[in-house]
């Protein structure tokens, strides 16, 4: 076939039958995929983008503002890859929407808010286009000092250096890693922004400079292993910096936190309280990491977990993922993941939802305030919720 | 911005109605083969009072509405042939109501069959409805305005029998509650013991009405489900033994199917059997009533019940997921069929001309062909993958189906959830005084002919 | 094509007729009924055998004089055009078979890890046992050994396709093939034999294997402290001089082998391909012996040498209150690698 728009994985783009199953969890409780859930149109669910990828290769449709609508609303939280019933191109399905959204950007037909995006990480660094020399103002007060041969590097990313929820989750961590003894450095006003949500969004330039440049910084640190805050900062690095020729071993901040309760190497007291806890796409989905937070909460004396409905593999993403923490092409309707999550959270009567990914704390949290939930739902990191067990 | 647009707007909001070109687009077809052709607007409603302004707007315009559930009957039902508004209803999927002591549930007419299983299932699980093979996407409502079929179908009929009342709005605009739910709060039957008139909107494929509610049939979930597959190379065999089987009373399922593809299932006829039970013990004892009734053709070697163990979690699942993968067979992305509703003695001649037409068009099958009310008929599938890539590929697929359904007129069949050309077919092929009788209804219900026109053309 | 090598004067001047009278599932009043019987097979004449024969292998093993009494009864039902199983199952088994190049090989030097074309061996063929040798898996139609035709009297699908399959190894390079599945061992060894057929390179029956690794490792083995009642499959009187490695290996990781009804020569087939054989009748009353009689030792777990059989009971004994286990997983259990009760 020849289309009017390349793509690496064109040949596999007419093989969707488009019969609906990546709408769904596992189970078929509610559709899973969070743009669908806002915006109900097909087009909008990962069969009808198929679909009209293959339109527009075929040039039977045109770069617009609403079909890049249309692929940003996408939140890249793998439901559909894990739940298409065809297994010989499943696996294919977000890079496929990735790689559209990367011809959208180098015809410069994006949405405005990419663009910003995009423009702020290019000049300030971060999204929150805030001066360098402040990104690691967080770490204030808990112990952890600045990379010099630690065994490992606490690697914050942006969401944790810059915003307030997010600042509150590194801080937690990064003092609960430092108490219990963690080698541990962080990068501070040398950190750079990790590339994930580049990447997602399709910048592919931008993106290899960012990781090009982090990859040469670490090594030149000889830093070998890396703790990260956020789960998506884990995954760039475990999937995308190898082929870049950065090999580290990384770690998510709850995978040690684990590890270090385990060895008791945290003392932990009676912290009665229910809660429910939100698996991050990119810790879950992404890294089949579904274990180590469960087992911290399960420790806590006096910790009630309880499952929501969708969890696991099956868990519905907060809605900031694909680069919508930042563009919010999703919205806030009704129907808009993160308020969908928190009723379902609310369900479970649970007091708590932990979280472990500070994309989702600081979502969740926005959610729970415009639900009106705020007097019966908070949203806590993990380590947040052991603080808790600590001071009591 | 058009009156109309402007118009839609105001009863649906601006989340409710698109005229872009990418929904527009995606909503002028369907996987199957037939042409696509573009709607003018979609809209989605959210609730019946809308449904019934979009129906009178289009009334007073004079513009077509096609009402459509996830679209995947693959015959084109849900293409507007001649433009207007594709109504998607599935932001109506509410379940309404359970009646647990009466088994019926009532839900919105765009609620799918995934959602309310995984409803019974939390919340009833003592209680299941018939789903059918398709995606779990696909909706109770249009599921059953096609006389679909499902797990159960054998027990008690096409889904259309299991419908216990409906909410329409009407071609022209009123909003009508069929059966007990017109004289009281319960949802128990859909007309007898009155005149059943819900006979005026199940099978007319949207063009006498729009289900905004329904009420469906549950049955009894039974704590355990099994299945056995017993196989054979003589299919002049088959109706016998499928009479053999229904003559049991005990089985939920019964589908029969055939492919060349992959290799073992060559050169055989294979028939899955669904039963249910609350005890090992019954299980056990269908299992041998199953066993028994089919002794003498073990004896004779033309079959024999083949092991399980390594498809049982597929076969299992509801809906069967694998089911889909059909159309990845030739990396294409598409399979279309003709589901002929035929007695089940023609199932060699069927069975036979499914090879045929593969042979001919040079296309790829799989049959299925599902038992329905104990064997007073079949649904005898007819399907061919297709390369979505490769035009003359579904070309060629076409011509195979319109063949097959000729075929199956000839037979004395009734082709299922017809595209437009086989209700044509259908129309030419039916006792005259019968379609007289379509046309006085249909030109009653839809004087302005905006109910998917194209579709049931009983004028033409 | 091959020939089955048998002697016709050993069973002429068979004193015991074992082959017959020790039959589970035929009875014999006498040795002169049951030798009577065996000489119309021998001689190609119709036998009751013929017809009653429920395909289990063990006339293989009670034979002591070398001789090959059911690959003859096999022979004899192919060359009367005779099905065993129904019609159409015997084809699906041939059909499903076929090599259609589909076939999986690792990194192949001169070992190979034959997993013959059963995919959960691949799964048990990993970990600190595997080590060095789970990377060099050999997997697929063009790799399994066609015994199981045996079950259907189709020796000729054997003979057909079993030099085709050494071939297939000899061509990877390899000097030996370890067999995961222990019908692959047995058809390597007895069934290639029996016909002549000739094994370039050295079969290594997995209990050995096993068995010298977990004495590599010795150390490491945390005793089980368990009891297992073992489920023998057919395949297994192929090669009846392998049956002790079970106890060996059992001995090495703590787990007691407790003494049943049946057990050695007088195990019980797990009951699949009796059921397409002999209908459900005598495959659930054979089922039902078998499994009462593990429970009556009191074993907690049904440790399993065929991935078959254990697909075949393992729902079964399950029900039971057994947990069904492979040996593999079992000594991976006692090396701390796998949970316990986890298949």
């Amino acid at each position: 076939m020849t289309y009017a728009h390349t793509i690496e994985h064109a040949e596999i783009v007419h093989r969707c039958f488009r019969c609906g199953y990546c709408k769904f969890p596992s189970d078929y409780v509610d559709f899973n995929c969070p743009s669908y859930k806002a915006f109900g149109w097909d087009t909008y669910s990962p069969g009808g983008r198929m679909w009209l990828i293959r339109a527009w290769l075929n040039d039977e449709i045109k770069s617009s503002p609403h079909f890049a609508e249309i692929l940003y609303s996408c939140v890249a939280c793998d439901n559909c890859k894990n739940q298409c019933v065809f297994p010989k191109f499943r696996d294919f399905l977000p890079d496929i929407f990735q790689e559209t959204k990367a011809e959208l950007v180098n015809d410069g037909r994006i949405p405005p808010e990419v663009r910003d995006y995009f423009k702020a990480i290019a000049i300030s660094g971060n999204p929150y286009k805030l001066p360098q020399s402040e990104r690691g103002k967080w770490a204030e007060g808990t112990g952890l000092q600045p990379y010099t041969n630690q065994e490992y590097l606490f690697y914050a990313g942006c969401v944790g250096s810059y915003d307030e929820v997010g600042q509150k989750m590194a801080r937690s961590v990064g003092k609960l890693l430092s108490d219990a003894g963690i080698s541990a450095g962080i990068l501070g006003s040398e950190e750079a922004c990790d590339g994930s949500e580049v990447k997602v969004l399709g910048e592919m330039g931008l993106f290899t400079k960012l990781a090009q440049e982090n990859i040469g910084q670490f090594k030149a640190k000889g830093i070998k292993k890396i703790i990260t805050l956020d789960p998506h900062a884990l995954n760039v690095f475990k999937k995308d910096y190898p082929k870049l020729g950065g090999e580290f071993r990384v770690f998510h901040y709850t995978e040690i936190l684990a590890g270090l309760i385990k060895d008791k190497k945290i003392a932990l007291t009676n912290y009665p309280v229910k809660v429910t806890y939100h698996d991050p796409c990119y810790l879950g989905r992404h890294n089949q990491i579904y274990g180590p937070p469960r087992e911290i909460l399960k420790a806590i004396p006096g910790v009630e977990l309880v499952e929501m409905h969708r969890n696991a593999l099956n868990a519905f993403c907060c809605g900031g993922g694909g680069g919508n923490f930042f563009t919010d092409i999703l919205g806030t309707g009704e129907d808009s993941a993160g308020r969908v999550r928190v009723r379902e959270a609310r369900d479970t009567r649970a007091r708590i939802v932990a979280v472990a990914c500070p994309s989702c704390a600081k979502m969740l949290s926005d959610a729970v305030k415009t639900e009106g939930l705020e007097d019966t739902l908070e949203v806590l990191g993990i380590a947040e919720i052991i603080e808790r067990a600590r001071a009591k | 911005m058009s009156d109309i647009l402007k118009a839609l707007i105001e009863i649906v909001g601006e989340r409710g109605v698109s005229n872009t070109p990418e929904e527009l687009w995606f909503y002028s077809r369907d996987p199957g083969v037939l042409t696509p052709h573009l709607p003018d607007y979609v809209v989605a409603p959210r609730t019946t009072e809308e449904v019934r302004k979009i129906v009178l707007l289009a009334n007073r315009e004079k513009i077509p509405v096609v009402p459509m559930g996830n679209g995947m009957s693959l015959t084109g039902l849900v293409i507007p042939l001649k433009g207007g508004i594709v109504l998607d209803m599935k932001r109506m999927n509410k379940i309404l109501e359970v009646n647990a002591m009466a088994r019926y549930a009532v839900v919105e007419g765009g609620t799918s069959q995934g959602v309310l299983k995984a409803y019974l299932q939390e919340h009833y699980p003592q209680l299941r409805h018939s789903i059918p093979d398709a995606p779990p996407t696909t909706t109770i409502a249009a599921n059953a305005a096609l006389h679909g079929q499902g797990r159960l179908t054998q027990q008690y009929g096409f889904n259309s029998e299991m419908v216990t009342g409906l909410e329409v709005v009407l071609p022209t605009g009123e909003v009508c509650l069929i059966g007990s739910p017109s004289l009281g709060p319960y949802w128990f039957s859909r007309g007898p013991t009155m005149p059943d008139l819900s006979a005026l909107f199940l099978g007319w494929l949207g063009t006498t009405g729009i289900i905004t509610k329904i009420g469906l049939r549950l049955y009894p979930n039974k704590k355990i489900r099994d299945v056995e597959l017993f196989v054979t190379d003589r299919v002049d065999l088959i109706p016998d033994i499928l009479y053999k089987l229904t003559h049991l009373e005990i089985l939920e399922d019964v589908n029969v199917w055939f492919q060349p593809k992959p290799l073992m299932f060559q050169g055989n006829f294979h028939i899955t059997l669904y039963f249910t039970g609350d005890t090992e013990e019954e299980i056990a004892f269908k299992r041998r009533m199953v066993w028994d009734a089919l002794q003498e053709y073990m004896d004779s070697k033309d079959g024999g019940f083949m092991s399980v163990q390594y498809m049982k979690e597929m076969l299992m699942e509801m809906p069967q997921r694998g089911i889909a993968d059909f159309a990845d067979v030739p990396k294409g992305g598409g399979f279309e069929y003709s589901g002929p509703i035929t007695i089940i003695e023609h199932f060699p001649q069927y069975a036979a001309k499914v090879v045929e037409l593969a042979a001919k068009y040079d296309v790829l099958y799989a049959s299925s062909a599902r038992l329905i009310s104990g064997g007073h008929c079949m649904m005898f599938s007819i399907s061919f993958a297709f390369n979505r890539n490769d035009p003359a590929m579904m070309t060629r697929v076409k011509h195979a189906l319109d063949e097959a359904t000729a075929f199956a007129l000839e037979m004395g069949g009734i082709p299922w959830k017809p595209n437009f050309m086989e209700q044509k077919m259908i129309m030419e092929k039916m006792d005259k005084n019968a379609l007289k009788l379509l046309q006085m209804i249909k030109n009653n219900l839809d004087p302005q002919g905006i109910m998917n026109p194209g579709n049931w053309e009983v004028n033409s | 094509m091959y020939a089955l090598q048998w002697k016709e004067k050993v069973c002429a001047t068979c004193p015991s007729a074992d082959c017959l009278l020790k039959c589970q599932y035929i009875s014999f009043a006498r040795h002169d009924e049951a030798h009577g019987e065996m000489m119309k097979v021998v001689r190609g004449e119709d036998s009751r055998v013929l017809h009653e024969c429920a395909t289990c292998y063990a006339c293989e093993e009670y034979c002591k004089r070398g001789n090959h009494p059911f690959y003859l009864i096999s022979e004899r039902r192919e060359e009367r055009g005779m099905f065993t199983a129904p019609r159409p199952i015997t084809n699906q088994w041939k059909n499903m078979t076929q090599m259609q190049g589909k076939y999986m090989v690792g990194q192949v030097k001169d070992k190979a890890l034959s997993c013959c074309f059963i995919p959960d061996l691949g799964i048990l063929g990993t970990g600190e046992i595997f080590k060095d040798v789970a990377s060099a898996v050999a997997f697929g139609a063009e790799f399994m050994c066609p015994a199981v035709h045996t079950h259907f009297a189709r020796m000729s699908v054997i003979k057909e396709r079993l030099p085709i399959v050494i071939e297939n190894f000899v061509k990877l390079g390899v000097k030996e093939v370890i067999c995961l599945h222990d019908e692959c061992y047995g058809t390597f060894t007895a069934i290639a034999s029996a016909y002549g057929i000739d094994v370039p390179f050295k079969p290594v029956y997995y209990m050995d294997f096993l068995l010298s690794r977990m004495k590599e490792m010795k150390d490491r083995i945390k005793p089980l402290g368990i009891k297992a009642a073992y489920q023998r499959p057919c395949s297994n009187r192929l090669i009846p001089d392998k049956h002790p490695l079970v106890k060996e290996i059992l001995d090495l990781i703590g787990v007691e082998l407790p003494n049943r009804e049946y057990q050695g020569e007088n195990c019980l087939c797990c009951g699949e391909i009796l059921r397409s054989v002999s209908g459900y009748k005598l495959a659930d009353d054979v089922q039902e012996r078998n499994l009462n009689d593990m429970v009556q030792t009191g074993a907690e777990y049904c440790v399993f040498n065929c991935p078959a059989c254990q697909s075949s009971l393992s729902e079964k004994v399950a029900k039971k209150g057994l947990k069904p286990v492979h040996i593999i997983d079992l000594c991976k259990m006692a090396l701390g690698e796998k949970e316990r009760g986890v298949r």
